[in-house]
């Protein structure tokens, strides 16, 4: 469950917006995150209410914004839609393609008051 | 945004002309408040209102690595390994693949020509940390408790206390998990990911990113293929797929096969390490 310490991670995030910017609290959280990359996003709403407990981040609406897998294709010399890491190319089915998009793991935006 | 006060409303115009000290001016504000007119005007904002320690609601845009203060550590600890020329070595597997077996069996091969300290991390006990120091290494357990994987915080914490000789190899054993520990940057030179021939041929492809991940794989427990239907070229084929790069030793730390090439793969990097 090393959604647990990404969540710690992304609340930390927000202290230090929080040190940055004048607000007193947190309404929604957006994340964006890759189909390909490290967290997966049924695991990270399940722990965030526990999570944010006692934090500035309590109450949040946790917001997960899911960005589809890309890779290159060397021999079709074009990118491909990519289901899984060093998944095969859909068309002619050379592996690995190259990852293009969907490697996402970032706190995009905090809605704040 | 303003980097002076970190304001995130203001629109931040350069002036060439100015030192780097006062090199930019705020449209909306500044920071002595002498504004236009002699007006202090706290009503310019969206809710038109203002009350103190609340402001108006709005969106801020963060785009931050979730990652980045992992990874501000990692890059703290690689910076000081990197000064004392320490080469450290992130061991990572799922449980039960032999690590702590491999780990005495290569200091065994090692300590009388490097100085050599273990950080070991498991959920819980002490028992791997007690398996090291027997060998004369000296060794930290950190227990990550409900924790599956040791972040660079631990690891810079864990180094501190053990006091690293320069010039030396520092291994970390993480915590058995062929998932989470991929993701967290210790700090390492490099992560070697071990992979027992029980385990199926087919890990890499399961289990991508660890092996994506790492430098070196080690395939242990070779004395038991003669019993086993594991495939060794289908294993190392699906380690290449996902990793055209990774570097692939048969190893058994019972029997010692392979041992050499892993003492020489480290013995190289440590010496490259050291030169000044």
């Amino acid at each position: 469950m090393h959604e647990v310490s990404l969540l710690e991670g992304i609340i930390g995030l927000v202290e230090d917006e929080r040190l940055k910017q004048d607000f007193a609290r947190v309404s929604t959280i957006r994340l964006r995150l890759g189909r390909l990359g490290h967290a997966e996003p049924d695991a990270l709403r399940f722990c965030f209410d526990a999570v944010a407990r006692g934090t500035i981040a309590e109450g949040a609406t946790l917001d997960i914004e899911m960005i589809a897998g890309e890779g290159w294709c060397t021999q079709c010399c074009r990118t491909m839609p990519l289901a899984e890491l060093y998944g095969a190319c859909p068309a002619c089915g050379h592996a690995p393609l190259r990852i293009t998009a969907g490697n996402d793991l970032r706190l995009a935006e905090l809605e704040v008051a | 945004m303003c980097t002076v006060c970190g304001c995130g409303t203001s629109t931040i115009v350069e002036d060439p002309g100015a030192g780097h000290a006062r090199a930019h001016i705020h449209d909306e504000h500044d920071h002595h408040h002498a504004h236009e007119d002699g007006i202090i005007d706290f009503s310019k904002g969206p809710a038109g209102v203002h009350v103190p320690g609340l402001s108006p609601e709005r969106v801020i845009s963060v785009e931050r690595d979730i990652l980045s203060k992992n990874d501000a550590f990692a890059n703290a600890n690689r910076a000081r390994f990197e000064k004392d020329r320490i080469l450290a070595l992130n061991l990572v597997s799922s449980p039960g693949s032999g690590k702590t077996s491999l780990l005495v069996a290569a200091i065994c091969a090692l300590r009388d020509r490097w100085p050599i300290a273990v950080i070991e991390g498991d959920q819980q006990t002490s028992r791997d940390a007690e398996r090291i120091r027997a060998t004369g290494a000296p060794a930290i357990q950190i227990n990550t408790g409900k924790g599956c994987h040791l972040d660079a915080h631990m690891v810079g914490h864990a180094a501190e206390h053990l006091g690293l000789a320069p010039g030396g190899l520092l291994f970390i054993e993480n915590v058995g998990n062929l998932v989470c520990p991929a993701a967290f940057d210790l700090g390492e030179a490099h992560k070697v990911v071990v992979l027992s021939v029980t385990e199926g041929e087919d890990k890499p492809l399961k289990y991508p990113d660890m092996f994506a991940a790492a430098d070196l794989m080690l395939l242990n427990k070779s004395d038991l293929l003669p019993h086993l239907d594991f495939d060794v070229g289908a294993c190392i084929a699906a380690a290449a797929r996902v990793n055209p790069r990774l570097e692939i030793l048969l190893i058994s730390a019972r029997t010692g096969e392979g041992l050499p090439a892993f003492t020489a793969w480290i013995e190289a990097r440590a010496a490259a390490m050291a030169m000044p």
